[in-house]
């Protein structure tokens, strides 16, 4: 295997999908390529930052129309 | 993602939810919001858009809470409503997704060939000199600041559609391949190839971040 191929093998590496001897053979060049190994952890430190992100919220006026549309449909 | 874990178990949540429990709405709601918003906003055009088919979700939630057969967890009930929601405003915007099948685009290296040594060469297919990732030392300051999470959440907004859904729901919703697969509707191996392309793009704007926050700070300009 060489590094055009592993970089895109990473992500199907996470997930457990790879063919057992193409696994094989990504972890036999992760263990020679400093490169590669530096872009398998640099993926996992994305997907980790990525994880953390807190998204905006509905605004404060939505949440309360929503809050009161759950009490009067409940009342109904 | 805070606080999803305080949530009681679905039986729970359900039956207080048809008996009108106020506090677990608000929790549910509070909860869960946010990273609908996020999803919204790959179907839709404006902000104020995808808050509009977050509220009509949760007012189908309301209303149909009783029709809950939970034949699938709640969440991704909801999710369901929100995808099926939002969707028809897209295409009342003409921003449609749809996800049959890849688009030209979204086949191709997810890393630059230029970094390679070309064929021929020897080791052709390897990094080339200089070329290789180095390793990352973030420095703390930019974490602490929220600056990394900050060139992420840009990263997120600047990706096409299609991909920025799947890495949405995986990587910042939190879900399992299968539920993207099944929400979306789209084949396990077509799932990986969008959420790897997703993934590559904003490991390469963390990339330029860092190694520009580096030279910053060692007073090294790049040209």
């Amino acid at each position: 295997m060489n590094c055009v191929d592993f970089v895109e093998l990473v992500t199907e590496f996470l997930e457990g999908a790879l063919p057992e001897a193409d696994e094989r053979r990504f972890i036999e060049h992760l263990a020679e390529c400093s490169g590669c190994e530096s872009y398998l952890d640099q993926f996992r430190q994305t997907i980790a930052t990525t994880g953390e992100l807190t998204p905006d919220n509905i605004s404060p006026d939505a949440r309360q129309q929503l809050l009161s549309a759950f009490r009067g449909w409940h009342r109904q | 993602m805070a606080g999803a874990r305080e949530l009681p178990p679905d039986e729970v949540l359900v039956q207080r939810l048809r008996d009108g429990d106020e506090q677990t709405f608000t929790q549910v709601l509070d909860t869960w919001s946010s990273g609908m918003l996020r999803l919204a906003m790959s179907f839709v055009s404006t902000k104020a858009s995808a808050e509009e088919a977050v509220q009509d979700t949760w007012l189908a939630v309301i209303k149909g809470i009783s029709d809950f057969e939970g034949r699938s967890s709640l969440k991704t009930w909801v999710y369901r409503i929100l995808v099926n929601t939002a969707k028809a405003r897209g295409t009342k915007e003409s921003r449609t997704v749809p996800f049959a099948s890849l688009l030209p685009e979204e086949e191709g290296p997810t890393v630059d060939t230029s970094r390679f040594r070309a064929s021929g060469e020897q080791y052709a297919g390897h990094w080339a000199v200089g070329q290789e990732p180095r390793p990352w030392h973030v420095p703390e300051d930019y974490v602490l600041r929220g600056e990394v999470r900050e060139v992420i959440a840009e990263a997120l907004d600047e990706l096409p559609p299609r991909l920025r859904t799947v890495v949405t729901l995986r990587d910042v919703a939190g879900y399992g391949s299968e539920e993207v697969c099944s929400l979306l509707e789209i084949s396990p191996g077509n799932q990986r190839v969008l959420l790897h392309r997703a993934r590559a793009f904003l490991r390469r704007k963390l990339e330029e971040y860092v190694s520009g926050a580096h030279d910053v700070a060692g007073g090294r300009g790049r040209p």
